[in-house]
């Protein structure tokens, strides 16, 4: 027997639907490299395109070198990032050197190309002090481990580009288990209560580690999310980087003009395991599926329309994927030559001036180390 | 020079260097328009605008977070935590992120953050308000950890807090915030961290303490004295790190030793301090030194709180053990 019906509950169900029913995914350029959303499309040089395509194109590359680096013992924490080129490279393709990354740990290609030295990603990757140690003038910070903590101190970091007056942003990435810590929360609703300048980036890649998307949230998407911190949120094909750049580009100027900050969900998903720590996605995804995925890469997308523009061929391809393996190999010859660390140098970094205590456990390690 | 409380010395300290350096901003639950639960932002955001003194959504993580991210931006974030038992939910902004901010950026970065905080048992607050987390926080490097007893030493300290380059937790017992008044300089003035003041002087037992603890220590020498013995009383001021050369000095004097802290016995600041007089004092010692601390429960609730709390009696007694050893 049917229970007596609440006309309220109908009420708030309809409501709901409402809100998930303005959530569709925004794309640009179909898996066919074909335009579908001309109204949509960004305003780029071919120059611009021809560049983002080099970006995706080095960043695969990197990744490939980077898993068999790690395989061979010369690269320590490594979390392949392949499928992820669109969402990574476009989202940080729309910034400005002025912006502010905190990234997540998958995030280092972000990092390289707002101005980060490759051989400092891979000192980073190997626990070396130095990898930590961003020249000046790059705008972030090393990738955070806390899964969500980045997002709160993104408000922070955008809260302070709005007192300073400057006109930047502070963008900052987590995935789809992300969503679900309260930090997320918490970030987003600081960022919208004080209308800071501040674009939060949600790579969906469908799963947590092994925890599918669905198991996180009854939400139908994750960008709704903005809803109920009264922010704008959109959820963008992340295979598509004409789709990641626009909305990112867009949010950006909303926030420069002081409209506060936007969550952008970007669908997409990571070929790789989740690190190079013994992670074996065949216990929780389907080689249907991956496939299903690899169908809609953004390479093959972003290349079938760059070449039907006829701004780009596979001499500039080689010319790209020559280019990195050359670019690795140098940093990891300069990685290679950072110096030895040391006990004395992590307690040399630990305060301003050291107390009494590390003063004497100095020495201890002093003496140690010279022998 | 005027007679203020601790809360009154307290905002005293947050005017100089709100004056003294535009990039120290305050924030927190409540402390805008209402001034703190406790008063201790009074009037600061109508004299410096809601751009340096602000509230903030309620979320103690977020703030923590927001302190971060401030920090990077090259202000000096001087956030408030409501009441310190509230500190789990901001132990990753506190241990995990500005606790390694200097080391984890291979010192490119730092986070000149204070965050101040009540705590501290015998005013009958609810439950997770008066714990005293201090040895938590004593145990994450890349931290200082201070506590004043007195309204002189709760600005100076303050004042030095804010102006240090790394994060400094600065707790602030409850107890004491409006239990006496003291001259205070109008002004600026600092009192370094990570060193201890003598308190009272005596030949013949040391008392190493620190908070509300020291007040309890200063009345219990003052019973002792009337039985004949010379107490003198270590006021640590900074938890951590430790001033271990007054420590020691003062044990090498007198030769006994008791260390007395509110928070329960233990893994704490007391059994380090122990531990450090062992380490360096061992010789000079007469006697084992012992402890005066709370009983290894929850935090008392507060029909049990004034039996809970150690007190005078327990000083005493604990001072005479060691005394007639």
């Amino acid at each position: 027997m049917a229970s007596k019906t609440n006309k309220a509950s109908l009420d708030a169900m309809k409501q709901l639907e409402k809100v998930e029913e303005q959530f569709q995914t925004i794309q640009i350029l179909n898996e066919e490299g074909e335009v579908v959303n001309e109204a949509a499309m960004p305003e780029l040089s071919d120059e611009q395109l021809q560049e983002l395509m080099k970006r995706m194109v080095y960043t695969r590359i990197l990744d490939q070198r980077s898993i068999s680096l790690n395989r061979q013992g010369r690269l320590g924490f490594y979390a392949p990032t392949a499928g992820q080129e669109a969402s990574q490279l476009a989202s940080q393709f729309a910034l400005e050197k002025e912006d502010f990354i905190l990234p997540g740990y998958r995030d280092v290609p972000q990092m390289i190309w707002h101005g980060l030295p490759l051989s400092q990603a891979f000192l980073w990757s190997r626990g070396h002090l130095k990898g930590g140690d961003i020249p000046e003038g790059v705008n972030v910070i090393s990738p955070q481990i806390i899964i969500g903590a980045q997002y709160v101190q993104a408000a922070g970091v955008a809260l302070g580009m709005k007192k300073r007056g400057q006109k930047s942003v502070a963008i900052t990435y987590t995935g789809d288990g992300g969503t679900s810590q309260g930090d997320f929360s918490e970030g987003i609703n600081f960022a919208g209560a004080y209308k800071a300048p501040a674009i939060f980036v949600i790579q969906n890649n469908q799963f947590a580690i092994s925890t599918p998307r669905e198991k996180q949230t009854a939400a139908k998407t994750l960008a709704q999310k903005a809803v109920a911190a009264g922010i704008p949120g959109v959820v963008v094909d992340g295979m598509d980087p004409l789709a990641v750049y626009a909305a990112v580009r867009e949010a950006r100027e909303r926030a420069v003009n002081g409209e506060g900050p936007t969550l952008i969900e970007t669908m997409t998903y990571r070929y790789g395991p989740h690190t190079m720590a013994g992670d074996d996605p065949t216990r929780y995804r389907t080689s249907d599926l991956d496939n299903e995925w690899e169908k809609k890469d953004p390479l093959v997308r972003f290349r079938k329309f760059l070449e039907k523009k006829g701004i780009w061929n596979e001499e500039m391809e080689n010319e790209t994927i020559e280019r990195a393996k050359e670019d690795i190999k140098v940093a990891i010859k300069e990685a290679d030559s950072a110096p030895k660390q040391k006990v004395t140098d992590l307690i040399s970094i630990m305060y301003e001036e050291l107390p009494q205590n590390l003063v004497e456990q100095n020495e201890i390690y002093k003496e140690k180390e010279s022998k | 020079m005027a007679q203020m409380t601790m809360i009154q010395a307290i905002t005293d300290a947050l005017r100089t260097e709100l004056r003294n350096d535009p990039n120290v901003l305050i924030f927190g639950e409540d402390v805008g328009v209402n001034g703190g639960v406790f008063r201790a932002t009074e009037g600061l955001q109508q004299e410096f605008g809601e751009d340096r003194v602000f509230d903030t959504p309620l979320a103690e993580s977020g703030i923590g977070g927001l302190a971060v991210g401030l920090s990077l931006q090259g202000f000096r974030p001087v956030p408030e935590i409501q009441f310190f038992g509230f500190v789990y939910e901001v132990m990753d902004s506190i241990s995990g992120q500005l606790a390694r901010m200097r080391y984890r950026s291979g010192g490119r970065y730092n986070a000149p953050v204070t965050i101040r905080s009540p705590f501290g048992g015998g005013v009958h607050t609810p439950e997770m308000h008066a714990d005293s987390l201090e040895g938590l926080m004593a145990q994450q490097p890349g931290l200082k950890v201070v506590i004043p007893s007195t309204p002189y030493d709760a600005k100076g300290l303050l004042i030095s807090a804010i102006r240090d380059n790394d994060p400094v937790i600065f707790l602030e017992h409850m107890k004491l915030y409006r239990s006496f008044r003291q001259e205070v300089p109008e002004g600026e003035y600092t009192i370094p961290l990570g060193k201890a003041e003598v308190k009272r002087e005596g030949s013949d037992l040391s008392i190493i303490t620190y908070g509300a603890m020291v007040h309890e220590s200063i009345k219990a020498a003052e019973e002792l004295e009337k039985e004949g013995f010379s107490v003198e009383v270590v006021d640590l001021r900074t938890v951590s790190p430790l001033d271990i050369d007054t420590i020691i000095a003062s044990v090498e004097k007198t030769g006994r030793a008791i260390v007395v802290q509110e928070a329960q016995k233990s893994a704490g600041v007391a059994a380090n301090v122990v531990a450090e007089i062992n380490d360096r004092a061992i010789l000079s010692l007469e006697a084992p030194v012992l402890r005066v601390a709370a009983p290894d429960t929850v935090f008392a609730f507060p029909e049990a709180e004034s039996v809970w709390l150690p007190n005078v009696q327990d000083i005493i007694e604990t001072s005479k053990k060691v005394l007639n050893f």
